[in-house]
């Protein structure tokens, strides 16, 4: 076998924090051949993107790497900036998870292209503007001859995104690294980055070092799998195998990750909670001097919809179709025309006062694990404050008990209830949020994506404590996520959104097996869902 | 004519940015306009806050005569009432007349501020570009070697030049360097030639090339952890790239500060052009309320507030030069 061009062989990094040292890395041995593409998958944690830091050299100022990185026989760990910089942007280059920031904000994506041209490739300027105009090409940006004179804050995450691989591919490197490139993507948008990657590959023959935490995007596009848990590799091979016959239980449990099972119907006597007709929500884009309206962006245009106990309705759609913006018209946390029906009251005409006492049933929980919890309150205080609202004649010591109890629902021991927020992790955090919504006994919940920001094995436990809270209680759920896998896991009836519309409805069943608009068959294909592959694979199996 | 033509080149300058530069020209005139109604507001508050402190221009320890202070009254047209004393001289400053200072009295404020503001415009010019250039290089020395001996250095000196008041580093250096080691003159402005500037310059400096540094220092730092720079640390560019992306980006906030800095430099300092016998108009602002000389105070607020807007403006134009993001309106 040829030798490999790039070897890791292990590989230890370290953090210098406030808590000592902290082994990210614990001596790792990698290989990545030529034109192959490797994956490197593990949950949030693993050192799967500090490995791949270490070898470009771009670990934070506290952290180290120790071990050996060989690029086609030369060694790149221990060396300085300036002799790394031969190897870096020509012979291995890296695209980043963050594409809104990765870009410059201050300088023309033209000059930020020619950059690595002119360094690395000796090229004039002019020449540079050339081949940037090519490259941009190839990376499929419309009239790249205007474009190359934008700034980054004019174009989206996707063609930020094409921006930077078209810098990484600037010098025809030998190996792209490629952090999670799509995760901040939308996910039609993830599918035609993930679809030029793989046939830029094919045209230009480079490696392709894939970390990410998407086992369905491992499984269509890499050749080799390495399984990264707590620093270490647990698993590694070709990418069928391991999919086929997975040997480490965390590689089993990370396949078995995606939410699975159904919700059992809500019974059909069911009383209606809450019903919104006609819902329009209106943004004046404020354009020109002396405040001519230039602009109106309708965000959620003529929507309906209707939520009974026990049922869930899921709101899927890509970012700005509006999904959010219905979910806080609903609630009127945002001015909105139309009809909204509580039970038997119209919330329309109320005003915020109107609203208060029904507050308590509606509630709502939020994407951010991390910004929607006060930092400077107790997880007990957070949890109870509601009650001091809707509940402001009970003791103190009430308050606590329910907090306790609130506690142990979502399955947090009440101990920790004296904790502050940045003592829990992601999913025990969201815990805390979807508690602090239950405590006031609600009997219409919104969910906003609650499970976005966890990894795929918290995700899946977050749905459950959902299924079981929502059939303890009754409780009527809108689901809004842009994740099908988790939509299909916990709804009744499912509403596809685009630009405010409403594209398609239907059950979950209707939606996923027999799609009928273009729309939802892309977003449905881009979600490359492993357990729709699954099936498929074993009624292939079956069939043949 | 001279102006007409200058007026001229500014067009064709504007004409040459195409049709970027005739929004930013549309934006300037826009900007002035607006500062037209905010003058009026500062002039009209500090016009009527003077006259409500005891006493006038005329009371001196030992009372005038009452004939005579009633034809000073007369001839300065104190005796009119209030709100016609503020009409004549709104319609004065609309003139470009300012009046005649009530205790400097053979001299007219205008002529006060022809003479004074050059050499505080010199004094306040030179040290601000002194604060940018020395506190710029060693704020982004510090980021780019930070946690280092030279990083505790510079973040040490920065706190002792924020600490220590400048009427004591003032006369420090007037007995080091004026009298101990006699390499400058101690005091005096001799028609502003280059040793008599050293000393009052640096005096007025160093508190600011504390204040630049610790800025440049912190957006830096905040700068080169940014993921931009990351990409281009991933791309291999050498260090020199990566330095001048990181500064412009830390000249955003930099920049911010120095608009107003720039517009209090520029107009004097009491304590410095005192200490150093510096004929400037920094001393206006006090003897002038002191005094109770209405027009010189009067004079010293519109001048301020003329700069303070111009460097505001001047601040915005940068800003938007520096980010695109930013756009004129």
């Amino acid at each position: 076998m040829a030798e490999p061009v790039l070897a890791v062989r292990n590989l230890h990094v370290r953090f210098r924090t406030g808590d000592g040292i902290l082994h990210a890395v614990k001596g790792i041995d990698i290989d990545v051949n030529a034109g192959e593409t490797v994956a490197i998958v593990g949950e949030s944690g693993s050192g799967k993107s500090q490995t791949m830091m270490s070898v470009m050299g771009l670990l934070a100022s506290n952290g180290w790497a120790e071990g050996s990185v060989k690029y086609r026989g030369d060694e790149l760990v221990g060396l300085s900036p300036d002799k790394l910089n031969r190897y870096r942007g020509s012979k291995l280059t890296m695209i980043f998870q963050e594409p809104m920031t990765s870009l410059d904000p201050l300088y023309k994506i033209g000059d930020q292209l020619a950059l690595p041209l002119t360094t690395h490739g000796g090229l004039s300027k002019a020449k540079a503007r050339e081949r940037a105009i090519e490259l941009l090409e190839l990376v499929r940006i419309p009239d790249p001859a205007r474009r190359i004179d934008s700034y980054p804050h004019e174009m989206s995450g996707g063609q930020r995104q094409r921006v930077m691989i078209a810098m990484a591919l600037a010098n025809s490197p030998d190996v792209l690294i490629a952090d999670e490139p799509t995760t901040a993507l939308d996910v039609t948008v993830q599918a035609k980055i993930l679809e030029l990657l793989a046939d830029l590959q094919k045209r230009l023959g480079m490696s392709i070092v894939f970390i990410t935490h998407d086992l369905g995007i491992v499984r269509r596009f890499a050749d080799r799998t390495y399984v990264m848990k707590r620093g270490e590799v647990v698993e590694s091979g070709k990418t069928a195998d391991i999919f086929a016959t997975p040997k480490h239980p965390y590689t089993q449990m990370l396949i078995d990750a995606e939410p699975t099972g159904r919700k059992e119907p809500a019974p059909a006597n069911a009383p209606m909670v809450l019903e919104a007709k006609d819902v329009q929500v209106v943004f004046g884009l404020k354009k020109g001097f002396l405040g001519k309206t230039g602009h109106v962006l309708r965000a959620v245009d003529g929507v309906s919809l209707s939520v009974r106990a026990g049922e869930t309705v899921g709101v899927v759609g890509e970012s700005g179709s509006g999904k959010s913006t219905l979910g806080r018209a609903i609630l009127r946390l945002q001015t909105a025309s139309g009809m909204v029906r509580f039970e038997d009251r119209n919330l329309m005409p109320l005003d915020r006062a109107g609203m208060r006492p029904l507050r308590r049933h509606l509630q709502l929980v939020f994407q951010d694990p991390f910004g929607s919890l006060s930092p400077r309150m107790t997880s007990g205080e957070i949890v109870t404050e509601g009650l001091l609202v809707h509940e402001p004649s009970i003791s103190r010591k009430e308050r606590d008990r329910r907090a306790a109890q609130a506690f142990e629902e979502v399955r947090l021991d009440p101990a920790w209830r004296n904790r502050f927020p940045h003592e829990f992790s992601g999913g025990q955090r969201q815990r805390i949020a979807i508690a602090r919504a239950m405590i006031l006994h609600p009997k219409l919940v919104v969910l906003d994506e609650p499970t976005s920001a966890l990894d795929r094995s918290v995700q899946k436990e977050i749905v459950e404590l959902l299924r079981d809270l929502q059939k303890a209680h009754g409780l009527a759920y809108v689901f809004i996520s842009h994740d099908l896998a988790v939509v299909r896991a916990l709804s009744d009836e499912i509403m596809v959104m685009k630009s405010g519309k409403v594209v398609e409805r239907g059950t979950a069943e209707q939606i996923f097996e027999r799609p009928k608009e273009d729309y939802t068959r892309d977003l449905i294909a881009a979600a490359f869902l492993t357990q729709r592959d699954n099936a498929e694979a074993k009624g292939q199996s079956l069939a043949s | 004519m001279g102006w007409l033509v200058r007026t001229g080149h500014l067009f064709l300058f504007f004409a040459v940015l195409g049709n970027g530069g005739v929004t930013l020209l549309s934006y300037i005139l826009r900007r002035l306009l607006s500062a037209i109604p905010t003058l009026f507001v500062i002039i009209t508050i500090a016009f009527f806050l003077i006259r409500l402190a005891p006493g006038g221009p005329f009371d001196l320890e030992r009372p005038l005569e009452a004939k005579v202070m009633e034809n000073l009254n007369r001839i300065y047209k104190l005796d009119r009432p209030l709100i016609e004393q503020f009409w004549l001289y709104l319609s004065s400053v609309l003139h470009g007349d300012f009046g005649p200072s009530f205790y400097l009295r053979d001299f007219s404020v205008a002529e006060l501020f022809a003479r004074g503001l050059p050499v505080s415009m010199t004094l306040g010019g030179l040290a601000l570009s002194l604060a940018v250039l020395v506190g710029g290089t060693l704020g982004a020395i510090a980021a780019l070697r930070q946690n280092s001996g030279i990083d505790y250095l510079v973040t040490g000196l920065g706190a002792l030049g924020l600490t220590i008041p400048n009427f004591v580093v003032a006369p420090v250096f007037q007995i080091v360097f004026g009298l101990a080691l006699a390499w400058l003159p101690i005091a005096g402005w001799n028609n502003g030639s280059p040793p008599n500037l050293v000393l009052p310059v640096l005096v007025l400096a160093l508190p600011q090339i504390a204040v630049v540094s610790r800025m440049t220092r912190a957006a830096m730092i905040e700068n080169l952890r940014s993921n931009h720079i990351r990409t281009l640390r991933s791309l291999g560019l050498p260090s020199l790239t990566i330095i001048k992306h990181a500064l412009r980006g830390a000249a955003l906030p930099v920049v911010s500060y120095l608009g107003p800095a720039a517009a209090a430099l520029l107009t004097g300092s009491v304590v410095v052009e005192t200490i150093f016998g510096l004929p400037g108009v920094g001393r206006y602002f006090v003897e002038g309320a002191l005094n109770r000389d209405y027009t010189l105070v009067m004079g010293t607020v519109v001048v301020v507030a003329v700069f303070v807007l111009i460097f505001n403006l001047v601040v915005d134009i940068l800003y938007a030069i520096i980010d695109p993001r930013i756009r004129y309106d």
